[in-house]
Protein backbone atom coordinates (compact mmCIF):
# COMPACT_ATOMS: atom_id res chain seq x y z
CA UNK A 1 0.00 0.00 0.00
CA UNK A 2 2.79 2.40 0.96
CA UNK A 3 6.31 2.07 -0.35
CA UNK A 4 9.07 4.42 0.69
CA UNK A 5 12.28 3.92 -1.25
CA UNK A 6 15.60 5.71 -0.93
CA UNK A 7 14.04 8.80 0.63
CA UNK A 8 16.31 11.69 1.59
CA UNK A 9 14.83 14.71 3.35
CA UNK A 10 16.62 17.90 4.28
CA UNK A 11 15.93 20.84 6.58
CA UNK A 12 18.10 23.43 4.91
CA UNK A 13 21.52 21.81 4.93
CA UNK A 14 20.64 19.25 7.63
CA UNK A 15 19.95 15.82 6.22
CA UNK A 16 17.26 14.30 8.46
CA UNK A 17 16.49 11.21 6.34
CA UNK A 18 19.45 9.53 4.71
CA UNK A 19 17.90 7.01 2.37
CA UNK A 20 14.90 5.41 4.03
CA UNK A 21 13.30 2.25 2.63
CA UNK A 22 10.22 0.68 4.09
CA UNK A 23 6.91 -0.79 3.20
CA UNK A 24 3.46 -0.92 4.74
CA UNK A 25 0.94 -3.41 3.39
CA UNK A 26 -2.83 -3.02 3.44
CA UNK A 27 -4.42 -4.09 6.71
CA UNK A 28 -1.22 -3.94 8.75
CA UNK A 29 -0.24 -2.10 11.87
CA UNK A 30 3.39 -1.12 11.45
CA UNK A 31 5.39 0.53 14.21
CA UNK A 32 8.49 2.64 13.78
CA UNK A 33 10.73 3.08 16.81
CA UNK A 34 13.93 5.03 17.25
CA UNK A 35 15.76 7.43 19.54
CA UNK A 36 14.98 11.12 19.78
CA UNK A 37 16.03 12.97 16.67
CA UNK A 38 16.28 9.80 14.59
CA UNK A 39 13.95 11.25 11.96
CA UNK A 40 10.71 9.42 12.72
CA UNK A 41 8.47 12.46 12.62
CA UNK A 42 10.29 13.72 9.57
CA UNK A 43 9.45 10.48 7.79
CA UNK A 44 5.73 10.80 8.56
CA UNK A 45 5.76 14.40 7.39
CA UNK A 46 7.69 13.52 4.25
CA UNK A 47 5.09 10.89 3.37
CA UNK A 48 2.62 13.81 3.43
CA UNK A 49 4.93 15.99 1.35
CA UNK A 50 5.81 18.61 3.97
CA UNK A 51 8.79 18.78 3.68
CA UNK A 52 8.93 16.78 0.44
CA UNK A 53 11.67 14.24 -0.17
CA UNK A 54 14.64 15.68 -2.01
CA UNK A 55 15.52 12.28 -3.42
CA UNK A 56 13.81 8.91 -3.49
CA UNK A 57 10.16 8.04 -3.97
CA UNK A 58 6.99 7.65 -1.95
CA UNK A 59 4.42 5.39 -3.61
CA UNK A 60 0.89 5.16 -2.25
CA UNK A 61 -1.44 2.57 -3.77
CA UNK A 62 0.69 2.40 -6.88
CA UNK A 63 0.84 6.16 -7.41
CA UNK A 64 3.98 8.25 -7.02
CA UNK A 65 3.01 10.96 -4.53
CA UNK A 66 6.52 12.24 -3.81
CA UNK A 67 6.06 15.59 -5.52
CA UNK A 68 2.38 16.22 -4.89
CA UNK A 69 1.34 19.13 -2.67
CA UNK A 70 0.31 18.06 0.83
CA UNK A 71 -3.41 18.64 0.37
CA UNK A 72 -3.41 16.46 -2.75
CA UNK A 73 -1.61 13.66 -0.92
CA UNK A 74 -3.95 13.52 2.02
CA UNK A 75 -6.99 13.69 -0.25
CA UNK A 76 -5.86 10.37 -1.70
CA UNK A 77 -6.66 8.66 1.59
CA UNK A 78 -3.87 9.38 4.08
CA UNK A 79 -4.46 11.07 7.43
CA UNK A 80 -1.96 12.01 10.08
CA UNK A 81 -2.18 12.72 13.77
CA UNK A 82 1.11 14.60 13.93
CA UNK A 83 3.74 15.14 16.59
CA UNK A 84 2.53 17.61 19.19
CA UNK A 85 -1.13 16.92 18.32
CA UNK A 86 -1.57 20.26 16.57
CA UNK A 87 -5.24 20.60 17.33
CA UNK A 88 -6.65 24.04 16.50
CA UNK A 89 -6.73 25.60 19.97
CA UNK A 90 -9.19 28.39 19.20
CA UNK A 91 -11.71 26.12 17.56
CA UNK A 92 -14.23 23.94 19.33
CA UNK A 93 -13.98 20.16 19.42
CA UNK A 94 -16.70 19.93 16.81
CA UNK A 95 -14.96 22.40 14.50
CA UNK A 96 -11.72 20.47 14.81
CA UNK A 97 -13.56 17.33 13.77
CA UNK A 98 -15.18 19.20 10.90
CA UNK A 99 -11.71 20.19 9.75
CA UNK A 100 -10.82 16.50 9.81
CA UNK A 101 -13.55 15.69 7.34
CA UNK A 102 -12.36 18.07 4.61
CA UNK A 103 -10.89 15.29 2.52
CA UNK A 104 -13.65 12.83 3.39
CA UNK A 105 -16.29 11.55 1.01
CA UNK A 106 -19.16 14.05 0.88
CA UNK A 107 -22.07 13.07 3.09
CA UNK A 108 -20.02 10.86 5.38
CA UNK A 109 -19.75 13.42 8.15
CA UNK A 110 -22.50 12.23 10.47
CA UNK A 111 -21.60 8.54 10.40
CA UNK A 112 -17.92 9.30 10.96
CA UNK A 113 -18.76 11.67 13.79
CA UNK A 114 -20.82 8.97 15.49
CA UNK A 115 -18.00 6.51 15.05
CA UNK A 116 -15.43 8.86 16.56
CA UNK A 117 -17.75 9.66 19.48
CA UNK A 118 -18.22 5.95 20.01
CA UNK A 119 -14.44 5.47 20.20
CA UNK A 120 -13.92 8.56 22.37
CA UNK A 121 -17.08 9.35 24.35
CA UNK A 122 -15.15 12.10 26.12
CA UNK A 123 -15.08 14.10 22.91
CA UNK A 124 -18.85 14.01 22.71
CA UNK A 125 -19.12 15.44 26.22
CA UNK A 126 -16.74 18.24 25.21
CA UNK A 127 -18.22 18.93 21.80
CA UNK A 128 -18.50 22.72 22.22
CA UNK A 129 -15.39 23.25 24.33
CA UNK A 130 -12.50 25.22 22.90
CA UNK A 131 -9.92 22.59 22.06
CA UNK A 132 -7.04 24.60 23.53
CA UNK A 133 -8.59 24.36 26.98
CA UNK A 134 -8.77 20.57 27.00
CA UNK A 135 -6.38 18.28 28.87
CA UNK A 136 -3.45 16.67 27.11
CA UNK A 137 -5.16 13.30 26.92
CA UNK A 138 -8.35 14.80 25.56
CA UNK A 139 -6.36 16.71 22.98
CA UNK A 140 -4.68 13.49 21.90
CA UNK A 141 -8.07 11.82 21.51
CA UNK A 142 -9.18 14.79 19.45
CA UNK A 143 -6.09 14.62 17.26
CA UNK A 144 -6.70 10.94 16.52
CA UNK A 145 -10.44 11.44 16.14
CA UNK A 146 -9.82 14.30 13.71
CA UNK A 147 -7.52 12.08 11.63
CA UNK A 148 -10.18 9.37 11.57
CA UNK A 149 -12.88 11.76 10.33
CA UNK A 150 -11.63 11.54 6.75
CA UNK A 151 -11.96 7.75 6.91
CA UNK A 152 -8.40 7.32 5.60
CA UNK A 153 -7.09 4.08 4.20
CA UNK A 154 -3.70 4.82 5.75
CA UNK A 155 -3.52 6.35 9.22
CA UNK A 156 -0.23 7.88 10.36
CA UNK A 157 0.15 8.34 14.12
CA UNK A 158 3.09 10.18 15.65
CA UNK A 159 3.55 9.19 19.29
CA UNK A 160 -0.12 8.82 20.17
CA UNK A 161 0.73 7.83 23.76
CA UNK A 162 3.07 10.72 24.52
CA UNK A 163 2.52 12.24 27.94
CA UNK A 164 -0.60 10.24 28.76
CA UNK A 165 -1.54 8.32 31.91
CA UNK A 166 -1.20 4.51 31.62
CA UNK A 167 -4.96 4.05 31.58
CA UNK A 168 -5.39 6.46 28.68
CA UNK A 169 -2.46 4.89 26.85
CA UNK A 170 -4.15 1.51 27.09
CA UNK A 171 -7.37 3.05 25.83
CA UNK A 172 -5.65 4.67 22.85
CA UNK A 173 -3.86 1.46 21.89
CA UNK A 174 -7.15 -0.41 22.17
CA UNK A 175 -8.73 2.09 19.81
CA UNK A 176 -5.89 1.62 17.31
CA UNK A 177 -6.37 -2.14 17.48
CA UNK A 178 -10.13 -1.78 17.01
CA UNK A 179 -10.03 0.50 14.01
CA UNK A 180 -7.45 -1.75 12.39
CA UNK A 181 -9.51 -4.85 12.99
CA UNK A 182 -13.03 -3.56 12.45
CA UNK A 183 -12.51 -0.88 9.82
CA UNK A 184 -9.57 -2.59 8.10
CA UNK A 185 -7.62 0.62 8.41
CA UNK A 186 -3.89 0.40 7.81
CA UNK A 187 -1.87 2.04 10.57
CA UNK A 188 1.71 3.26 10.48
CA UNK A 189 2.78 4.65 13.82
CA UNK A 190 5.77 6.10 15.55
CA UNK A 191 6.07 5.26 19.24
CA UNK A 192 8.43 5.80 22.14
CA UNK A 193 6.35 3.34 24.10
CA UNK A 194 8.13 0.55 22.24
CA UNK A 195 6.87 -2.36 24.31
CA UNK A 196 3.19 -1.69 23.86
CA UNK A 197 3.57 -0.54 20.30
CA UNK A 198 5.52 -3.57 19.15
CA UNK A 199 3.12 -5.91 20.93
CA UNK A 200 0.27 -4.31 19.03
CA UNK A 201 2.02 -4.17 15.67
CA UNK A 202 2.23 -6.80 12.98
CA UNK A 203 5.62 -5.52 11.96
CA UNK A 204 8.11 -2.95 13.09
CA UNK A 205 11.09 -0.92 11.95
CA UNK A 206 13.94 0.62 13.90
CA UNK A 207 15.38 3.93 12.77
CA UNK A 208 18.77 5.31 13.76
CA UNK A 209 19.89 8.77 12.62
CA UNK A 210 17.91 8.90 9.42
CA UNK A 211 18.22 5.28 8.35
CA UNK A 212 16.30 2.05 8.91
CA UNK A 213 18.63 -0.34 10.72
CA UNK A 214 16.34 -3.22 11.56
CA UNK A 215 12.96 -4.65 10.70
CA UNK A 216 10.86 -7.66 11.58
CA UNK A 217 7.60 -8.75 13.09
CA UNK A 218 6.59 -7.14 16.34
CA UNK A 219 7.44 -10.29 18.26
CA UNK A 220 10.85 -10.61 16.61
CA UNK A 221 11.82 -7.07 17.49
CA UNK A 222 10.55 -7.47 21.03
CA UNK A 223 12.79 -10.52 21.43
CA UNK A 224 15.82 -8.88 19.84
CA UNK A 225 18.65 -8.14 22.26
CA UNK A 226 19.71 -4.88 20.65
CA UNK A 227 16.16 -3.58 20.60
CA UNK A 228 15.65 -4.62 24.19
CA UNK A 229 18.82 -2.87 25.29
CA UNK A 230 18.21 0.34 23.40
CA UNK A 231 14.44 0.83 23.57
CA UNK A 232 12.91 -1.43 26.15
CA UNK A 233 15.00 -1.23 29.32
CA UNK A 234 12.55 -0.17 31.95
CA UNK A 235 10.31 0.86 29.09
CA UNK A 236 7.20 -0.83 30.45
CA UNK B 1 -28.42 67.56 21.41
CA UNK B 2 -29.62 67.85 17.81
CA UNK B 3 -26.16 68.75 16.65
CA UNK B 4 -24.78 65.78 18.56
CA UNK B 5 -27.28 63.45 16.92
CA UNK B 6 -26.33 64.71 13.49
CA UNK B 7 -22.66 64.05 14.18
CA UNK B 8 -23.55 60.60 15.40
CA UNK B 9 -25.21 59.83 12.07
CA UNK B 10 -22.27 61.22 10.12
CA UNK B 11 -19.84 59.33 12.32
CA UNK B 12 -21.68 56.05 11.87
CA UNK B 13 -21.58 56.46 8.11
CA UNK B 14 -17.86 57.12 8.10
CA UNK B 15 -17.30 54.32 10.57
CA UNK B 16 -19.11 51.86 8.33
CA UNK B 17 -16.78 52.72 5.48
CA UNK B 18 -13.62 52.47 7.60
CA UNK B 19 -14.86 49.23 9.13
CA UNK B 20 -15.30 47.61 5.72
CA UNK B 21 -11.75 48.50 4.74
CA UNK B 22 -10.40 47.46 8.14
CA UNK B 23 -11.75 43.93 7.70
CA UNK B 24 -9.36 43.39 4.81
CA UNK B 25 -6.37 44.47 6.88
CA UNK B 26 -7.34 42.34 9.80
CA UNK B 27 -8.11 39.19 7.81
CA UNK B 28 -4.92 39.29 5.80
CA UNK B 29 -2.94 39.95 8.95
CA UNK B 30 -4.70 37.06 10.63
CA UNK B 31 -3.85 34.59 7.94
CA UNK B 32 -0.35 35.57 6.87
CA UNK B 33 0.77 37.77 9.76
CA UNK B 34 1.48 40.71 7.51
CA UNK B 35 0.01 44.16 6.95
CA UNK B 36 -1.13 44.45 3.35
CA UNK B 37 -0.08 48.04 2.75
CA UNK B 38 -1.54 47.95 -0.75
CA UNK B 39 -5.04 47.45 0.68
CA UNK B 40 -5.83 51.19 0.69
CA UNK B 41 -5.07 51.22 -3.04
CA UNK B 42 -7.55 48.41 -3.58
CA UNK B 43 -10.18 50.63 -2.06
CA UNK B 44 -9.11 53.51 -4.29
CA UNK B 45 -9.35 51.28 -7.36
CA UNK B 46 -12.82 50.25 -6.20
CA UNK B 47 -13.79 53.93 -6.16
CA UNK B 48 -12.44 54.48 -9.68
CA UNK B 49 -14.26 51.46 -11.03
CA UNK B 50 -17.39 52.87 -9.44
CA UNK B 51 -17.01 56.22 -11.24
CA UNK B 52 -16.27 54.53 -14.55
CA UNK B 53 -19.20 52.16 -14.23
CA UNK B 54 -21.55 55.02 -13.34
CA UNK B 55 -20.41 56.89 -16.43
CA UNK B 56 -20.85 53.84 -18.64
CA UNK B 57 -24.30 53.15 -17.20
CA UNK B 58 -25.17 56.80 -17.82
CA UNK B 59 -24.16 56.59 -21.48
CA UNK B 60 -26.15 53.42 -22.10
CA UNK B 61 -29.14 55.07 -20.45
CA UNK B 62 -29.57 53.02 -17.30
CA UNK B 63 -30.67 55.52 -14.69
CA UNK B 64 -32.83 53.56 -12.25
CA UNK B 65 -30.87 54.08 -9.05
CA UNK B 66 -31.20 50.67 -7.36
CA UNK B 67 -30.12 48.90 -10.56
CA UNK B 68 -27.22 51.32 -11.00
CA UNK B 69 -26.05 50.72 -7.46
CA UNK B 70 -26.28 46.98 -7.86
CA UNK B 71 -24.34 46.92 -11.12
CA UNK B 72 -21.71 49.30 -9.78
CA UNK B 73 -21.24 47.28 -6.62
CA UNK B 74 -20.90 44.02 -8.52
CA UNK B 75 -18.47 45.47 -11.04
CA UNK B 76 -16.34 47.10 -8.36
CA UNK B 77 -16.23 43.94 -6.26
CA UNK B 78 -15.40 41.75 -9.24
CA UNK B 79 -12.58 43.91 -10.54
CA UNK B 80 -10.99 44.61 -7.19
CA UNK B 81 -11.21 40.93 -6.32
CA UNK B 82 -9.06 40.26 -9.37
CA UNK B 83 -6.65 42.98 -8.23
CA UNK B 84 -6.52 41.51 -4.72
CA UNK B 85 -5.82 38.05 -6.09
CA UNK B 86 -3.12 39.33 -8.43
CA UNK B 87 -1.40 41.38 -5.74
CA UNK B 88 -1.15 38.34 -3.50
CA UNK B 89 0.25 36.28 -6.35
CA UNK B 90 2.83 38.82 -7.47
CA UNK B 91 3.86 40.67 -4.34
CA UNK B 92 3.37 38.26 -1.45
CA UNK B 93 3.29 34.60 -2.37
CA UNK B 94 6.86 34.47 -3.72
CA UNK B 95 8.00 35.96 -0.41
CA UNK B 96 5.94 33.66 1.83
CA UNK B 97 9.01 32.16 3.51
CA UNK B 98 11.23 35.24 3.49
CA UNK B 99 12.08 37.43 6.49
CA UNK B 100 9.12 39.57 7.55
CA UNK B 101 10.61 42.77 6.21
CA UNK B 102 10.63 41.53 2.60
CA UNK B 103 6.86 41.28 2.02
CA UNK B 104 6.41 44.56 3.88
CA UNK B 105 8.67 46.37 1.44
CA UNK B 106 7.02 44.54 -1.43
CA UNK B 107 3.63 45.73 -0.13
CA UNK B 108 4.74 49.35 -0.03
CA UNK B 109 6.18 48.98 -3.53
CA UNK B 110 2.89 47.54 -4.74
CA UNK B 111 1.01 50.43 -3.17
CA UNK B 112 3.18 53.05 -4.89
CA UNK B 113 2.88 51.17 -8.16
CA UNK B 114 -0.92 51.07 -7.99
CA UNK B 115 -1.16 54.79 -7.21
CA UNK B 116 1.00 55.66 -10.18
CA UNK B 117 -0.77 53.17 -12.39
CA UNK B 118 -4.15 54.74 -11.69
CA UNK B 119 -2.70 58.23 -12.01
CA UNK B 120 -1.30 57.36 -15.43
CA UNK B 121 -4.48 55.72 -16.65
CA UNK B 122 -6.98 58.17 -15.17
CA UNK B 123 -4.99 61.38 -14.79
CA UNK B 124 -4.10 63.24 -11.65
CA UNK B 125 -7.16 65.46 -11.62
CA UNK B 126 -9.99 64.97 -9.16
CA UNK B 127 -12.88 62.92 -10.60
CA UNK B 128 -16.30 64.32 -9.77
CA UNK B 129 -19.54 62.38 -9.75
CA UNK B 130 -22.95 64.04 -9.64
CA UNK B 131 -25.09 62.94 -6.70
CA UNK B 132 -26.74 59.62 -7.49
CA UNK B 133 -28.82 59.14 -4.37
CA UNK B 134 -30.18 62.55 -3.35
CA UNK B 135 -32.61 63.33 -0.55
CA UNK B 136 -33.14 62.00 2.93
CA UNK B 137 -35.25 61.96 6.05
CA UNK B 138 -35.47 64.92 8.40
CA UNK B 139 -35.48 63.44 11.85
CA UNK B 140 -36.03 66.50 14.04
CA UNK B 141 -35.66 70.26 14.01
CA UNK B 142 -34.12 72.55 16.59
CA UNK B 143 -35.75 75.82 17.55
CA UNK B 144 -33.22 77.82 15.52
CA UNK B 145 -33.95 75.81 12.41
CA UNK B 146 -31.10 73.28 12.54
CA UNK B 147 -32.43 70.05 11.03
CA UNK B 148 -31.13 66.62 11.93
CA UNK B 149 -30.99 64.65 8.73
CA UNK B 150 -30.15 61.17 7.65
CA UNK B 151 -29.76 61.04 3.92
CA UNK B 152 -30.95 58.07 1.91
CA UNK B 153 -27.34 57.53 1.01
CA UNK B 154 -26.22 57.42 4.64
CA UNK B 155 -28.98 54.97 5.36
CA UNK B 156 -27.94 52.83 2.40
CA UNK B 157 -24.32 52.86 3.52
CA UNK B 158 -25.12 51.87 7.08
CA UNK B 159 -27.62 49.17 6.17
CA UNK B 160 -25.46 47.70 3.43
CA UNK B 161 -22.49 47.61 5.79
CA UNK B 162 -24.46 45.90 8.53
CA UNK B 163 -25.73 43.32 6.04
CA UNK B 164 -22.27 42.68 4.61
CA UNK B 165 -20.69 42.36 8.01
CA UNK B 166 -23.38 39.96 9.13
CA UNK B 167 -23.01 37.84 6.01
CA UNK B 168 -19.28 37.93 6.27
CA UNK B 169 -19.25 36.84 9.90
CA UNK B 170 -21.52 33.94 8.95
CA UNK B 171 -19.08 32.87 6.24
CA UNK B 172 -16.17 32.91 8.67
CA UNK B 173 -18.07 31.16 11.45
CA UNK B 174 -20.16 28.63 9.60
CA UNK B 175 -18.81 27.66 6.21
CA UNK B 176 -16.05 25.26 5.31
CA UNK B 177 -14.12 28.12 3.69
CA UNK B 178 -14.36 30.17 6.89
CA UNK B 179 -13.19 27.26 8.99
CA UNK B 180 -10.30 26.67 6.61
CA UNK B 181 -9.36 30.35 6.93
CA UNK B 182 -9.38 30.16 10.71
CA UNK B 183 -7.43 26.91 10.60
CA UNK B 184 -4.77 28.49 8.38
CA UNK B 185 -4.60 31.37 10.83
CA UNK B 186 -3.80 28.96 13.66
CA UNK B 187 -1.62 26.33 11.98
CA UNK B 188 -1.02 26.25 8.21
CA UNK B 189 0.96 23.02 8.32
CA UNK B 190 -1.86 21.20 10.07
CA UNK B 191 -4.47 22.71 7.81
CA UNK B 192 -2.52 21.33 4.86
CA UNK B 193 -2.28 17.92 6.50
CA UNK B 194 -6.06 17.84 6.68
CA UNK B 195 -6.48 18.59 3.01
CA UNK B 196 -6.85 22.38 3.01
CA UNK B 197 -5.36 24.03 -0.05
CA UNK B 198 -3.53 26.67 1.95
CA UNK B 199 -2.44 28.81 -1.03
CA UNK B 200 -5.97 28.96 -2.36
CA UNK B 201 -7.35 29.83 1.07
CA UNK B 202 -4.91 32.73 1.36
CA UNK B 203 -5.83 33.93 -2.13
CA UNK B 204 -9.51 33.85 -1.25
CA UNK B 205 -8.82 35.87 1.88
CA UNK B 206 -7.26 38.60 -0.26
CA UNK B 207 -10.19 38.40 -2.65
CA UNK B 208 -12.77 38.75 0.12
CA UNK B 209 -10.93 41.65 1.75
CA UNK B 210 -10.62 43.36 -1.62
CA UNK B 211 -14.32 42.95 -2.37
CA UNK B 212 -15.27 44.59 0.91
CA UNK B 213 -12.82 47.43 0.31
CA UNK B 214 -14.44 47.88 -3.11
CA UNK B 215 -17.83 48.36 -1.48
CA UNK B 216 -16.25 51.00 0.75
CA UNK B 217 -14.77 52.61 -2.38
CA UNK B 218 -18.16 52.74 -4.09
CA UNK B 219 -19.80 54.26 -1.06
CA UNK B 220 -17.15 56.89 -0.56
CA UNK B 221 -17.49 57.89 -4.19
CA UNK B 222 -21.20 58.37 -3.68
CA UNK B 223 -20.77 60.07 -0.33
CA UNK B 224 -18.16 62.68 -1.19
CA UNK B 225 -18.81 62.87 -4.92
CA UNK B 226 -15.10 63.35 -5.71
CA UNK B 227 -12.19 60.98 -5.79
CA UNK B 228 -8.56 61.03 -6.87
CA UNK B 229 -5.77 58.51 -7.14
CA UNK B 230 -4.49 59.48 -3.71
CA UNK B 231 -7.54 58.69 -1.53
CA UNK B 232 -6.29 55.19 -0.78
CA UNK B 233 -3.46 56.42 1.38
CA UNK B 234 -5.42 58.35 3.99
CA UNK B 235 -8.37 55.96 4.10
CA UNK B 236 -5.91 53.09 4.25
CA UNK B 237 -4.08 54.50 7.25
CA UNK B 238 -7.35 55.24 9.01
CA UNK B 239 -8.77 51.79 8.39
CA UNK B 240 -5.47 50.33 9.47
CA UNK B 241 -5.76 52.37 12.66
CA UNK B 242 -9.27 51.00 13.09
CA UNK B 243 -7.99 47.45 12.70
CA UNK B 244 -5.21 48.01 15.22
CA UNK B 245 -7.56 49.75 17.62
CA UNK B 246 -10.01 46.86 17.45
CA UNK B 247 -7.22 44.32 17.75
CA UNK B 248 -5.46 43.29 14.58
CA UNK B 249 -6.59 39.83 13.53
CA UNK B 250 -10.01 40.22 15.13
CA UNK B 251 -13.03 40.53 12.84
CA UNK B 252 -15.45 42.11 15.34
CA UNK B 253 -12.51 44.26 16.41
CA UNK B 254 -12.14 45.67 12.91
CA UNK B 255 -15.82 46.57 12.78
CA UNK B 256 -15.76 48.15 16.23
CA UNK B 257 -12.50 49.96 15.49
CA UNK B 258 -13.94 51.32 12.24
CA UNK B 259 -16.96 52.63 14.09
CA UNK B 260 -14.76 54.29 16.70
CA UNK B 261 -12.55 56.00 14.15
CA UNK B 262 -15.57 57.21 12.19
CA UNK B 263 -17.22 58.65 15.29
CA UNK B 264 -14.04 60.27 16.54
CA UNK B 265 -13.46 61.88 13.17
CA UNK B 266 -17.02 63.19 12.95
CA UNK B 267 -17.09 64.59 16.48
CA UNK B 268 -13.62 66.02 16.26
CA UNK B 269 -14.50 67.88 13.07
CA UNK B 270 -17.72 69.12 14.60
CA UNK B 271 -16.53 70.26 17.99
CA UNK B 272 -12.86 71.09 17.46
CA UNK B 273 -11.18 71.97 14.21
CA UNK B 274 -11.74 70.09 11.01
CA UNK B 275 -8.12 70.66 9.97
CA UNK B 276 -6.83 68.41 12.70
CA UNK B 277 -9.24 65.51 12.29
CA UNK B 278 -6.59 63.30 10.72
CA UNK B 279 -4.19 64.14 13.49
CA UNK B 280 -6.77 62.85 15.97
CA UNK B 281 -6.87 59.48 14.22
CA UNK B 282 -3.12 59.16 14.08
CA UNK B 283 -2.75 60.13 17.73
CA UNK B 284 -5.08 57.25 18.54
CA UNK B 285 -2.93 54.90 16.49
CA UNK B 286 0.14 55.97 18.42
CA UNK B 287 -1.60 55.73 21.79
CA UNK B 288 -3.02 52.28 21.10
CA UNK B 289 0.33 51.02 19.90
CA UNK B 290 1.99 52.30 23.05
CA UNK B 291 -0.55 51.34 25.68
CA UNK B 292 -2.54 48.45 24.28
CA UNK B 293 -0.90 46.96 21.20
CA UNK B 294 -3.32 44.03 21.22
CA UNK B 295 -6.23 46.45 20.74
CA UNK B 296 -9.72 46.38 22.20
CA UNK B 297 -10.72 42.86 21.20
CA UNK B 298 -7.38 41.40 20.20
CA UNK B 299 -5.85 38.58 22.15
CA UNK B 300 -2.48 39.21 23.75
CA UNK B 301 0.38 37.34 22.09
CA UNK B 302 0.98 35.15 25.14
CA UNK B 303 -2.20 33.18 24.52
CA UNK B 304 -0.45 31.37 21.66
CA UNK B 305 -0.49 27.69 22.54
N1 LIG C 1 11.92 22.10 11.20
C1 LIG C 1 13.18 21.63 11.36
N2 LIG C 1 14.26 22.37 11.03
C2 LIG C 1 15.50 21.91 11.19
N3 LIG C 1 15.80 20.71 11.67
C3 LIG C 1 14.78 19.91 12.02
C4 LIG C 1 13.42 20.32 11.90
N4 LIG C 1 12.62 19.33 12.32
C5 LIG C 1 13.45 18.34 12.70
N5 LIG C 1 14.74 18.68 12.52
C6 LIG C 1 15.90 17.84 12.80
O1 LIG C 1 15.78 16.65 12.07
C7 LIG C 1 16.17 15.53 12.85
C8 LIG C 1 15.02 14.54 12.93
O2 LIG C 1 13.95 15.11 13.67
P1 LIG C 1 12.58 14.36 13.93
O3 LIG C 1 11.66 15.32 14.57
O4 LIG C 1 12.15 13.73 12.67
O5 LIG C 1 13.03 13.25 14.98
P2 LIG C 1 12.15 12.20 15.76
O6 LIG C 1 12.72 10.87 15.45
O7 LIG C 1 10.72 12.40 15.49
O8 LIG C 1 12.49 12.57 17.27
P3 LIG C 1 11.54 12.54 18.58
O9 LIG C 1 11.52 11.12 19.03
O10 LIG C 1 12.29 13.40 19.55
O11 LIG C 1 10.22 13.07 18.20
C9 LIG C 1 16.58 16.10 14.21
O12 LIG C 1 17.98 16.19 14.24
C10 LIG C 1 15.96 17.46 14.26
O13 LIG C 1 16.74 18.35 15.00
MG1 LIG D 1 9.14 12.95 16.59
Amino acid sequence: MLTVSGVHTFYGAIEALKGVDLEVSAGEIVTLIGANGAGKSTLLMTICGNPPARAGRVIFEGEDITRLPTFEIVRRGIAQSPEGRRIFPRMTVLENLQMGSISAKPGSFNTELERVFHLFPRLKERIDQRAGTMSGGEQQMLAIGRALMSQPRLLLLDEPSLGLAPLVVRQIFQVIKDINREQKMTVFMVEQNAFHALKLAHRGYVMVTGKITMSGTGAELLANEEVRAAYLEGGH
Amino acid sequence: MEYFLQQLINGLTLGAIYGLIAIGYTMVYGIIGMINFAHGEIYMIGAFIAVITFLVLGTVGITWVPLMLLVVLIMAMLFTAVYGWTIERIAYRPLRNSPRLAPLISAIGMSIFLQNYVQLLQGARVKPLPPVVPGGFSLMERADGFVVQISYLQLTIILLTVALMYGFTQIIQRTELGRAQRACEQDKTMAGLLGVNVDRTISLTFVMGAALAAVAGVMVTLYYGVIDFYIGFLAGVKAFTAAVLGGIGSLPGAMLGGLFIGLIEAFWSAYFTIEYKDVATFSILVLVLIFRPSGLLGRPEIEKV
